[in-house]
């Protein structure tokens, strides 16, 4: 029982191309672990039988709306769930069609690791670049390349480690730091939750014990100190007459009672009192927890400012360098004002240039083609009302990220990391 | 312990980074409270989110005129020791009205008729934001939902043209008459739920837990037995020892047998569970995108 209580959360996304059985794969992970019950395995029998499939299509597990079951894809980024007794997950499985990066780059921005499929008989083909970019561009911790359909290549060995060889050098290319092979078979579960005997050459863990054991989170702490300021808790009653706290999550790092803070953008100095969880109080907290922080000043803290430690300060500036992955069908229009959402703070934002977009197919940066449509990733310069309190996505995922609205629609049309401007920026592929 | 967040604590924290969300970017938001357990969670995390001020907006609750009067009770309760603001929206006014029409025949159940008394609550008041308990786990139109799910300006939810939602930010930004259903439970499961309530000693109505009542088979479900509803020639009350699992509207609240006299109990026979938590709603039987066209109609 108290085992239950204390897992650990792991959140991956799953990315492969319209057959490389990723959704075998999901199916196959939630059926094994035990995670699918009776009643969600009738319906998909039924709906499998009515679709003409001979074998139960695990499948259909995922895709849930009327259209995907329809079509065979996948249109929209779907959660699941499954636990074991290590560890609760949660997937994002995203739709692998060249017109959806859009979503990739959706489920990857709140994953720990990604699992990139390819087909045994395929190899690495263009879309698993592509994948692998999204996984290197948001920075995910982890990256499993797991060579699936091993059945159809009679579990070669040789098939495995060229795929492995040709990946390899992807991922040097795009400074993906930590990448695992597995060959699998998910329509047969070799590896997947079990140990396969058919492929007694290869010496590492099946999928699932993988996942298990996954790092997480451990960076998170280690990273400098942010609070944006999200709510200021302001009790209207006699006993909390004086009570004044800034409620927030934790961005990254942790921060105790006692420490020396900086408000920003106001530079206002002050140190915490008491750090409130509910009706407890505690010593310490760290990322990603929820709590409110009194002061010991009575200081001017509202939305959108941002509590740090005094000798850790984040950059603040109103002029940004981002990559950009374009997420509306209207194009990116230079010049043009939209709404900038960053960590807790509201701006507005000016596109002052376009300085390159990324062919993700080729890997390969394009120079003088200003248009970002739907699904295009680009390195652009921006301008904001305000200066924005902030780090390099690459030293930090929720302050070093925005997303641009439209000002007219309202629909958030651009999700931004934050990058070194050009002349100082390393991150080229 | 190292110095990571169990799954249990990191889940908590992003729903009340969710509620408190809401209280910032919304002008008038409201808490959809149904008495089930997924809405007693969120009025704890609710209460969590700003103590020790009081919860900044109402409680909502969507009335069938077929509640379990244990529901009742625990909801009044509720209300009285959180001092939050409690607004009914009543199904029988609506049918009255002519606004919604009775279903007739063995399955007629008030649940979907609540859909308009729901939306028209919301415009009543002029919410902007309703907050539900809605988990994706629960059913696989669901696993699609945003925290923030956008609504046109006739309260309907389109699927396929959904925002972005990245990393934690959330784009609750809406044109006049459209509102947002905020969904903070998004992450989490039957069995996390359960969790919670025991890690956090939260006091849950007495139906939950194992009790004697009137029931009767159908299609394999068994449901409680009130005098308005209709049974089948075949159909026979018995008497039996039960619990919900899921607490709605009466006519579609499958039962389950069983002993289980605690919270210790519950999670053992859920994490033992062959059937999903909506298996015995008969709601999402009526088609296999039952669920899918009641939420692009407007329902929670």
């Amino acid at each position: 029982m108290s085992g239950y209580l204390d897992m650990e959360l792991l959140r991956f996304t799953t990315a492969g191309s319209v057959d490389d059985g990723k959704s075998t794969l999901i199916g196959r992970l939630l059926y094994d672990s035990k995670s699918i019950f009776e009643d969600q395995m009738e319906a998909v029998k039924a709906a499998s039988e009515r679709l003409g499939n001979e074998e139960v299509n695990l499948a259909l597990l995922t895709d849930g709306l009327r259209a995907e079951r329809e079509q065979g894809i996948t249109i929209d980024v779907a959660y699941r769930y499954f636990a074991t007794p290590k560890r609760k997950f949660i997937i994002s499985d995203t739709p692998g069609h060249i017109e959806y990066t859009r979503n990739m780059v959706t489920g990857a921005s709140t994953a720990d690791a990604a699992i990139i499929l390819v087909d045994a008989r395929n190899g690495i083909i263009e879309q698993t670049k592509r994948h692998s970019y999204v996984a290197s561009l948001l920075r995910l911790d982890y990256v499993v390349l797991a060579v699936n359909k091993m059945d159809l290549v009679d579990f070669s060995e040789e098939v495995f480690n060229k795929i492995k060889t040709e990946y390899t050098a992807i991922a040097e290319k795009l400074n993906l730091k930590n990448v695992i092979y597995i060959p699998i078979s998910a329509r047969d579960g070799d590896n997947v939750v079990n140990a396969s005997d058919k492929t007694p050459w290869y010496e590492g863990q099946p999928l699932l014990s993988l996942l298990e054991s996954l790092p997480v989170k451990e960076s998170l702490e280690k990273l400098k100190a942010r609070f944006p300021v999200q709510y200021v808790i302001r009790p209207q009653s006699d006993e909390f007459h004086d009570y004044r706290a800034y409620a927030g999550r934790l961005a990254s790092g942790r921060v105790k009672v006692g420490d020396k803070v900086t408000i920003l953008p106001s530079y206002t100095e002050s140190t915490i009192k008491a750090i409130d969880e509910a009706d407890k109080s505690l010593e310490e907290a760290y990322a990603p927890q929820s709590v409110a922080i009194r002061l010991n000043d009575n200081v001017d803290v509202s939305r959108g400012d941002m509590i740090v430690k005094s000798d850790e300060l984040p950059r603040v500036d109103a002029h940004i360098s981002l990559l950009v992955c374009w997420l509306n069908h209207r194009p990116l229009s230079i010049g043009a004002k939209y709404i900038i959402r960053h960590t807790t703070d509201e701006v507005f934002g000016f596109i002052k240039d376009v300085y390159y977009k990324v062919n993700i197919n080729e890997l390969e940066n394009v120079i003088g083609d200003k248009v970002v449509k739907m699904n295009d990733i680009a390195h652009i310069k921006i301008k904001t009302s305000k200066p924005l309190k902030h780090d390099l996505y690459a030293e930090n995922r929720i302050t070093g990220s925005l997303v641009i609205i439209d000002e007219a629609t309202f629909e958030t049309v651009g999700a931004g990391m934050i990058v070194d401007s050009l002349e100082e920026q390393t991150y080229v592929i | 312990m190292s110095d990571r967040l169990t799954h249990l604590k990191e889940l908590e924290s992003e729903s009340i980074y969710v509620i408190r969300e809401v209280a910032a970017q919304f002008e008038k938001p409201a808490l959809l409270f149904s008495g089930g357990k997924d809405s007693i969670v969120m009025a704890h995390l609710a209460y969590k989110a700003f103590y020790p001020a009081t919860i900044p907006f109402p409680f909502v609750h969507i009335d069938t005129g077929h509640n379990f009067e244990e529901t009742i009770t625990y909801r009044d309760d509720l209300v009285k020791k959180t001092g939050v603001k409690l607004i009914v929206g009543s199904v029988q006014e609506s049918i009255d009205a002519g606004r919604a029409v009775e279903e007739t025949g063995y399955n007629a159940s008030r649940n979907k008729l609540q859909t308009v008394t729901l939306l028209d609550t919301l415009e009543k008041y002029k919410f902007d934001a309703a907050l539900g308990g809605a988990r994706r786990d629960e059913e696989k139109a669901r696993a699609k939902e945003r925290f923030f799910s956008h609504r046109d300006e006739f309260g309907q939810w389109d699927p396929k043209n959904q925002r972005p939602e990245l990393w934690n930010i959330f784009n609750g930004k809406k044109q006049l008459g459209e509102h947002f259903r905020i969904f903070p439970l998004s992450n989490w499961t039957e069995l996390d739920v359960w969790q919670y309530i025991l890690q956090e000693n939260i006091e849950l109505p007495s139906l939950y837990y194992t009790h004697e009542r009137e029931v009767f088979e159908r299609d394999g479900v068994w449901l409680a037995y009130y005098p308005f509803m209709q049974l089948k020639p075949t159909e026979e009350i018995v008497r039996k020892r039960i619990r919900c699992r899921t607490i709605g509207d009466i006519t579609c609240t499958g039962v389950t047998i069983s002993e289980a006299h605690s919270l210790e109990d519950i999670i053992d026979e859920i994490a033992s569970s062959r059937v999903t938590e909506r298996g015995g709603r008969s709601d999402d039987k009526r088609s296999e995108a039952a669920m899918e066209d009641r939420k692009k109609a407007g329902y929670f």
